[in-house]
């Protein structure tokens, strides 16, 4: 049984592309050795190039379904991710009989499952408003912070983070002054000393930002080299090179929020995340998408529970099920279909060989940063109300 | 005041670095009329260059060495590759510099991968220079300033007072002339085409570090060294030397100020502004801002 | 008034094209290359928009996306519209509307970059383009921002009974558009605005001295063909369905300048060749390998070196020489050339894709090609595709020399025939 992995797997984007499948087709290799699908079907993950673009996404999506493929899954973008909903969306209603499910394992655009959200869209990553909901909650109990940044990438999830930020830090700490707010081009600076600066003068001790790729690691160097001292918190520094890119100077700096890291407690991936590892990639060593694993272990579990391979009937079993992940139960929200889960917030520190604390033993990338977890947020800290009204076929 | 300080320093290290890599561009443009469309190009080979180089031997090999290296394969590309388009015009060698620019990435693609590599300010140059009230300015900021401003005395100093200089400044107004004198101009044209690659490898080797060094880096700076030299008149080292430090300057200003117009603060327009700045100058200067020719 | 002649080779070669437009999807079925056709047909449209700029105006663009682009943004919105119910118009109509759009920032653009011609063009167009991109992240009230904007072009009644819901009534009207985007360029190329963009292109200063302003039909040539450019990129709008940042990017305006090109940016019938080729490489190699990038690049420099006229002047080379007769003479010569060049490509097939092998880490380094299987990480595939390589281009260069010699034998005893 085919699924298509839509990703970037040529361009600049490429190796995150890349990372997803091998992990996914390690996750489904288990699922086939466990006796597979439906009776003893085999599961399979195909890769197709979408370029991380809108248009050749939808190109490549006309050849998924020429395939007969029904099952797609992508995460980078929520441009990307956008575009294939209202596709989606598109073609099972022309094409009723041949409908085409799509997981979402990345793309945290909250409208996606809110007032864009879709019967034939799943989400397995905690949105942006979720994620926030999560980091404040924490913020709010740390009574150092007084005075926070935001600065964020001049898109539309740089604009979810920063509406977000200063709606739920007004609720939640309303003592917390915001300093500075300022949006930045996607991907165009190259010089990121003059934001520094400005955040210096602003007197800020923590910066959120929802930056990613370069715009991330160009940041935190910046400001390790003006000497800018202030913690950092933030959705993605955990990996793509960005912890190569800040080094061992951002140890204690920088702070993330993910549903995963390999350092967790009492961690029932632990021997996956190492048999991951003995068999990754070359240069491409962490295992990042717990959330992954949770997908396909859920879609297998739904192909299974509906007997069936027809894509209404696996959306209408996958719907409201609970399952018993490897660091907590998750629910796949039956009214906007967005997977409620627990999430941690994450410091980087050095690593243990490199004379961090004994919890650091895994590092990222090879880059002697190693997450230790700061705190646990159970899945209902995150759960936040839904604008949804789903249309069920 | 101190803020004002730190800043206008960020705007002319970035201006000079922009000057850098607009000067070899000019220098070719005026000598052989080829806009190489790679130059940025060049300048991301440099940053590989010296992170492979430093990685093995040091960072202060890799400063003298990168450039050397890229401007041996400029002189390549110039000797094999545009002399052989050289008969079918100008376009033609714009477009085979295109072209070889696509080449360039997709070769650092393969080589490097596709993500940031680990290219580091040394740390002899990492911390800080001085300190002012609050601020600190980091070292390697003006160590950039440092190579800059050396690199281009010796390159006037060079075009000045040399023989090979008279000759280049010769050949760029009477080529025929100075192959009637004897001298081998096809010869200068390598020299030169190589050493246009060779400070924009420069740049990139100081660049790479002080910024990030990946394959998507030629095409965010690309546009922008264009730009430059648009604005300050084609074919003007002068010119393009004013139009590095405003540029530099006015984005890192914009980014500083809080003005907002209709919504929209300046600091988010801030990567427009070039692309204003050229287009305003060519409405009302259209040989831009030092270019003594129109065309 | 001047005698005209039917020219029966134009008529043959307009209805060929007309059949090949209307017979392709059966002479290619299937749902993948209706849809691969489907974009050489907008392709079509927007290369041979963009050679009205660089062949017939002499102007190298590096922002043509923007018309394109532009025009297309205004189509989705127009979409959305008639989807709302705020006008009705017919969506085969709707290609007028992102004409008129790209005809319309042609004005406004087209005034500041025509000022210069040549090189300063070029960056000028550049620059254009890369602030119209960033204007299109910077105001996502009408430009959706990275997302771009989704539509549906099921809207309203349908119009002859069509819906286009389906995939091939698209390819259609495509089609349709296409064709008479073709025909109306065409027909420019005749008029004394198509000469005069000819005279200034290839001499300024004589256009000058004849009395036209040089800058007015640089102006005038830029504005026309940013309406066919605004045509093809509201059509790409109806296919997709979904007009994004991409659009307006620089990678969608070198895309055009390298289809172009590879085409024969000389000859009217160029550029479509050019679309053909582009969009095989980028829909349909892509599918095959990570390389294709490399490929085209590869294929582009290889094409300015050599054949700076592109595929159209390899192929018309030839004519004379078939009108002659004498193509046999060649045959065999052509033969051993292209007998050498599969060698040559084969053998750089092969080191390109374990390059890619090794520097991928996602995918095996054992590369599967013609049923066979190298591992990349031995040394035994390298030497033996390195030797394929040098063996190829060895004899290519010796066939080459062949083929040159006997053409100019053939073309020298044309020329005789024809003195005589």
């Amino acid at each position: 049984m085919a699924s298509a992995g839509l990703d970037p797997l040529s361009g600049p984007f490429a190796n995150v592309g890349e990372q997803g499948l091998a992990e996914f087709r390690f996750t489904v290799d288990a699922i086939n050795k466990r006796g597979g699908v439906l009776g003893g079907r085999k599961l399979e993950v195909i890769g197709f190039d979408n370029k991380v673009s809108p248009q050749e996404s939808l190109n490549q999506l006309k050849r998924v379904i020429d395939q007969d493929i029904r099952y797609i899954t992508q995460g980078n973008s929520s441009a990307v991710a956008g575009a294939l909903i209202e596709a989606v969306n598109r073609h099972n209603e022309r094409n009723p009989g041949k409908e085409i499910l799509y997981l979402n394992y990345a793309a945290v655009d909250p409208a996606f499952t809110n007032d864009k959200c879709s019967f034939w869209h799943f989400r397995f990553d905690a949105n942006a408003d979720m994620k926030m909901e999560s980091l404040t909650t924490w913020m709010a109990g740390q009574k150092n912070i007084k005075k926070v940044y935001l600065l964020n990438q001049d898109y539309s999830f740089g604009h979810a983070v920063k509406k977000a930020a200063r709606e739920l830090l007004a609720r939640k700490r309303p003592d917390i002054q915001i300093v500075g707010d300022d949006l930045h081009p996607l991907g165009k600076v190259s010089d990121f000393a003059p934001y520094v600066a400005k955040i210096k003068a602003s007197g800020a001790d923590g910066v959120i930002t929802g930056n990613w790729g370069n715009d991330m690691s160009l940041l935190v160097k910046a400001g390790r080299e003006a000497g800018l001292d202030v913690i950092w918190y933030t959705y993605y520094a955990g990996g793509l090179g960005t912890p190569t890119a800040m080094g061992e100077a951002a140890a204690g700096k920088v702070k993330i929020i993910a549903e995963y890291h390999s350092n967790v407690a009492n961690n029932k991936a632990a021997k996956w995340d190492a048999d991951y590892r003995k068999q990754a990639p070359k240069g491409n060593p962490d295992f990042y998408f717990l959330r992954g694993k949770i997908m396909w272990d859920m879609f297998a579990k739904a192909l299974n529970q509906a007997k069936s391979a027809d894509a209404k009937a696996v959306a209408l079993a996958l719907e409201g099920m609970k399952h018993e992940g490897e660091l907590g139960e998750v629910e796949m929200r039956k009214s906007d279909h967005q997977l409620i889960q627990p999430l941690y917030i994450m410091t980087l520190v050095k690593s243990a060989a490199k004379g961090g604390p004994k919890e650091a033993k895994i590092d990222l990338e090879g880059s002697g940063l190693a997450p230790v977890t700061e705190a646990r947020l159970e899945a209902y800290t995150s759960a936040q109300p839904t604008s949804c009204a789903m249309k069920r076929p | 005041m101190e803020f004002f300080l730190v800043q206008t320093l960020n705007g002319i290290s970035y201006g000079l670095l922009l000057f850098m890599l607009s000067s070899g561009l000019t220098l070719v443009f005026s000598l052989m009329g080829v806009l190489n469309f790679a130059h940025a190009s060049f300048y991301m080979l440099g940053a590989y260059f010296a992170f492979q180089v430093s990685a093995k031997i040091g960072f202060w090999p890799a400063l003298v060495a990168a450039p050397l290296l890229v401007g041996a394969i400029g002189m390549l590309v110039e000797r094999w590759g545009l002399r052989q388009v050289h008969k079918h015009g100008h376009v033609a060698e714009l477009l085979f510099t295109f072209g070889l620019a696509y080449l360039i990435e997709e070769a650092v693609h393969l080589i490097w991968g596709r993500s940031a590599v680990e290219y580091r300010v040394p740390a002899e140059l990492d911390g800080p220079l001085f300190r002012i009230i609050g601020s600190q300015y980091p070292i390697y900021r003006g160590f950039m300033m440092l190579v800059s401003v050396t690199v281009l005395v010796t390159i006037w100093l060079a075009l000045t007072r040399t023989r090979i200089g008279l000759v280049i400044q010769a050949a760029l107004t009477h080529p025929q002339t100075v192959e009637a004198l004897g001298h081998n101009v096809p010869r200068v044209f390598m020299l030169v085409f190589g050493g246009g690659c060779a400070l924009a490898g420069l740049a990139g080797v100081i660049g790479g570090n002080a910024f990030v060094t990946e394959p998507g880096m030629a095409a965010a700076v690309g546009p922008i060294i264009f730009v430059i030299v648009v604005v300050g008149g084609m074919g003007s080292l002068a010119g393009a030397f004013v139009a590095s430090l405003l540029i530099g300057c006015m984005q890192t200003f914009a980014v500083s100020l809080d003005w907002s117009l209709a919504g929209i603060k300046i600091s988010q327009v801030a990567p427009v502004l070039p692309y204003l700045l050229m287009v305003l100058l060519l409405i009302f200067r259209p040989k831009g801002l030092m270019g003594t020719r129109e065309g | 008034m001047t005698y005209q002649p039917l020219n029966l080779g134009r008529w043959i070669i307009w209805g060929g094209a007309a059949l090949l437009f209307a017979a392709a999807p059966h002479l290619f079925p299937g749902g993948f290359a209706l849809t691969m056709l489907t974009q050489m047909g907008v392709m079509i449209l927007f290369a041979l928009s963009y050679n009205m700029l660089l062949g017939q105006g002499g102007m190298l663009s590096f922002g043509h996306a923007v018309y394109s682009g532009l025009g297309a943004y205004v189509t989705v919105h127009a979409l959305n519209q008639i989807g709302a119910g705020t006008f009705y118009l017919p969506v085969p109509l709707l290609p007028l509307v992102g004409g008129i759009a790209g005809l319309a920032f042609g004005l406004l653009f087209g005034y500041v970059t025509t000022k210069r011609a040549g090189t300063t063009f070029a960056l000028i167009s550049l620059g254009i383009g890369e602030m119209v991109f960033a204007c299109v992240l910077m105001f996502p009230g009408f430009f959706g921002g990275e997302a771009g904007i989704s539509t549906n072009r099921m809207v309203g009644q349908p119009f002859l009974g069509l819906t286009f819901g389906p995939g091939i009534q698209v390819y259609y009207l495509v089609a349709l558009w296409c064709f008479l985007g073709m025909a109306g360029m065409f027909a420019l190329t005749q008029t004394p605005l198509g000469r005069m963009a000819n005279a200034v292109r290839d001499n300024p200063e004589r256009a000058e001295f004849v009395g036209y302003n040089t800058r007015h039909v640089r102006f005038l040539q830029l504005v026309l063909s940013s309406f066919f450019a605004g045509v093809s990129g509201a059509l790409s709008c109806i296919n997709f369905e979904i007009v994004s940042a991409e659009n307006v990017s620089a990678i969608r305006s070198g895309g055009v300048l390298l289809a172009t090109f590879i085409g024969g940016v000389p000859f009217f019938f160029g550029p479509v060749i050019g679309a053909i080729v582009f969009v095989f490489f980028i829909v349909a190699l892509s599918g095959f390998t990570k390389a294709w990038l490399l490929y085209l690049g590869l294929f582009f420099v290889l094409i300015v070196v050599y054949a700076p006229g592109g595929i159209a002047s390899l192929i018309l080379m030839q004519f004379p020489v078939i009108r002659a007769g004498r193509w046999r003479e060649l045959a065999l010569p052509y033969a051993l050339a292209a007998l050498a060049g599969l060698v040559a490509l084969a053998g750089l097939i092969g080191l390109v894709e374990m390059v890619y092998r090794l520097s991928d880490q996602g995918v095996s380094t054992v590369l599967q090609l013609l049923g066979m299987s190298f591992d990349a990480r031995s040394a035994p595939p390298w030497i033996a595709f390195g030797a394929i390589l040098a063996a190829g281009l060895a004899s290519l260069r010796a066939a080459a020399r062949r083929v040159g010699e006997r053409w100019g034998a053939i073309q020298l005893e044309l020329q005789a025939q024809a003195a005589a």
